[in-house]
């Protein structure tokens, strides 16, 4: 591993694909043994993650708390076992602490939580909130003068919130041009498919009627999610969005495009076949 | 020991009342976990789906109530609380009968932890005028209250659980449940314990318990928050002269809230309140969460003596 101009680590796009396999083999371990939990959006999620907290988040293992972190906000809180998996690559958290996913007194609550976990920056569960919180960080960190970044996760079902849209419409309107998103697209939300429930139409549309810098992305390929994160980089005037588009589940078949295993544990079986598919 | 969980009885209700044609079922993407899939499943056409804005379903409801409608919506119980003020201003201001229903409610839905687990909603809705306050306690009742509700022209709030527990009622005692009147499950002169939901069966055990002891409980399951059932809690003043409530909710402004405001302004009496004690849950098991936070059943039993003593 070498450090590029900005002295961060480069890694070879196969490092990157390695650790998103451990961390999608982690998701299913901690959610077949909660027998509870969403595997669906986390197993979308986590390559946008690695790629994140790999190569551009500005975080400390040994400081979490440092003021000047960069600062990561999942708002689609039950994903958590995509972050806890990142947080435990990364050193926040350790292996033991992945077995305490949903058990009494563990540190990886049900849903992502800053009071419990090292690293978590944002208390996530209730659904569109976490935009406007991370306008509020992206604001703070202008009004101190400091080139912390703000970077916040979204689902797709989650833009169906009201909030989203004034926090959209707000940031624009603050010009605040240290504020990037991700969209999980990946059409499923929790009763079924989006289509069915209430659709969204044309997602990139919306946020440039917003005013936002928006990119679209295939969500499960490294390098574009790298190149992806150096276009955030560039877009100096407005927030940026970045449209991942994703697979519900993605890695593990039965999973894949499954409105079931949106909030569901595999059973012993289907874990045995999960760990046979993500080698 | 038969089992049934509150949502269920929700789920089963509005099956029933879809010989009327103008109930209407409205949904926040949570239709799975409330049961009321089970409606959409068979009545497509009448069942409106709004995807993840809480907020808005509030409102479509009020709207679809003035005009004929008989709407019953439903997420989270914390996610009703989303749209309060939607609710406060848009609904129960106007006056309007739109039904609300609060699945998964209390520490006792477990895993998902503090987000998911409301411990303050039937204190809440509790203070809006005209707004009725259910929180029944078995999947039976829940179904026989919940049909009750499309006859009433005023708001509803109805809290169910995410789990089953004990079943209270059969066909046959849940003919007679009203809403607005406790019901008595056990006599006994020593110290009335009031509850609700997923609590009244715990109660029942403290209280068998509490016999083995020769000490006698009454239990009541006083599925109606509001309005209260002020004239059996007056009757049992003189009666036991003692109380214990027990809700899987805080302990402020719920039924332990509600029984001491009646208690306070009509006839002091020492009260005991079991429930949340001021502080957000956690992960974990329902039951294993109870026992941490005191609201096990040897918790109310301890409290039924310290209610006793203080007479
Ligand atoms: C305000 C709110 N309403 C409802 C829920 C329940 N809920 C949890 S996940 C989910 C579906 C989320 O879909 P999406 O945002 O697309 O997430 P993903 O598919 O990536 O898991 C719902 C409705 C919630 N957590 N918060």
């Amino acid at each position: 591993m070498s450090v590029d101009s900005d002295g961060r680590q480069i890694h070879s796009i196969e490092e990157l694909e390695a650790t998103a396999m451990l961390c999608r083999r982690g998701i299913v371990t901690m959610v077949h043994r909660a027998n509870a939990g969403h595997p669906g959006g986390s197993l979308s999620a986590i390559d946008m993650l690695v790629a994140l907290y790999k190569t551009r988040l500005n975080v400390d293992p040994s400081n979490p708390k440092d003021p000047e972190r960069d600062r990561f906000i999942m708002s689609k809180g039950h994903a958590s076992p995509a972050v806890y998996t990142i947080l435990n690559e990364m050193g926040f958290i350790s292996s033991a602490d992945l077995e305490t996913y949903r058990v009494l007194g563990g540190v990886c609550q049900g849903h992502v939580d800053m009071k419990w976990t090292p690293g978590v920056d944002f208390s996530a569960g209730s659904l569109g909130m976490g935009l406007s919180f991370g306008l509020g960080t992206a604001l703070a960190a202008r009004m101190d003068g400091s080139s912390r970044t703000s970077y916040v996760m979204l689902g797709d079902g989650e833009l169906q919130e009201g909030q989203i849209w004034e926090a959209a419409m707000a940031a624009v309107h603050h010009e605040v041009n240290n504020l990037n998103v991700f969209v999980d697209r990946n059409r499923i939300q929790n009763d079924d498919f989006m289509d069915k429930q209430l659709r969204l139409f044309d997602v990139a549309a919306k946020w440039e009627g917003f005013g936002w810098a928006v990119r679209e992305c295939d969500g499960h390929n490294m390098s574009e999610l790298l190149s992806a994160l150096e276009w955030m980089d560039s877009i100096t005037d407005r927030p940026a969005v970045l449209i991942a588009h994703t697979i519900k589940g993605k890695g593990v078949s039965f999973m894949e495009d499954n409105p079931a295993f949106h909030g569901a544990a595999p059973n012993d079986e289907q874990l045995a076949q999960a760990m046979e598919e993500l080698q | 020991m038969t089992m049934g969980a509150s949502r269920d009885g929700y789920g089963a209700a509005l099956l029933k009342l879809a010989s009327d044609p103008t109930v209407v079922v409205v949904e926040a993407d949570l239709g799975k976990s409330t049961k009321s899939q089970n409606f959409r499943k068979v009545y497509p056409e009448r069942t409106i789906s709004l995807g993840i804005s809480e907020q808005n379903m509030m409102l479509v409801s009020a709207g679809l109530a003035t005009s004929g409608y008989k709407p019953f919506a439903s997420t989270f119980a914390i996610f009703t609380e989303r749209g309060f003020e939607q609710v406060r201003n848009g609904i129960a201001r106007p006056n309007i009968p739109v039904h609300i229903c609060g699945s998964h409610g209390g520490i006792h839905t477990g895993t998902d932890g503090s987000s998911a687990q409301s411990i303050e909603d039937l204190a809440i809705y509790r203070t809006l005028p005209n707004m009725l306050v259910i929180h029944p306690s078995d999947d039976i009742s829940t179904e026989m209250l919940t049909i009750q509700l499309a006859d009433m022209n005023s708001p509803s709030y109805t809290r169910t659980a995410r789990n089953k527990t004990p079943r209270i009622y059969d066909a046959d005692s849940a003919s007679r449940l009203e809403i607005g009147k406790g019901v008595t499950l056990r006599e006994g002169n020593d110290v009335a314990i009031i509850a609700c939901g997923v609590m009244v069966s715990k109660s029942l055990d403290a209280a068998a318990e509490l016999a083995k002891e020769g000490v006698e409980a009454t239990v009541i399951d006083m599925h109606t928050i509001k309005p209260l059932d002020g004239e059996l809690i007056s009757n049992l003043a003189s009666r036991c002269g003692a109380f214990v409530t027990v809700e899987d909710h805080s302990i402020i402004g719920g039924l332990g809230g509600a029984v001491a405001e009646h208690l306070s302004s009509n006839c002091p009496a020492p009260l005991e309140r079991i429930g949340v004690k001021d502080h957000f849950g956690q992960s974990g098991g329902g039951d294993e969460l109870l026992e941490k936070f005191g609201m096990g059943i040897n918790h109310i039993i301890e409290a039924s003596k310290v209610a006793i003593q203080r007479k």
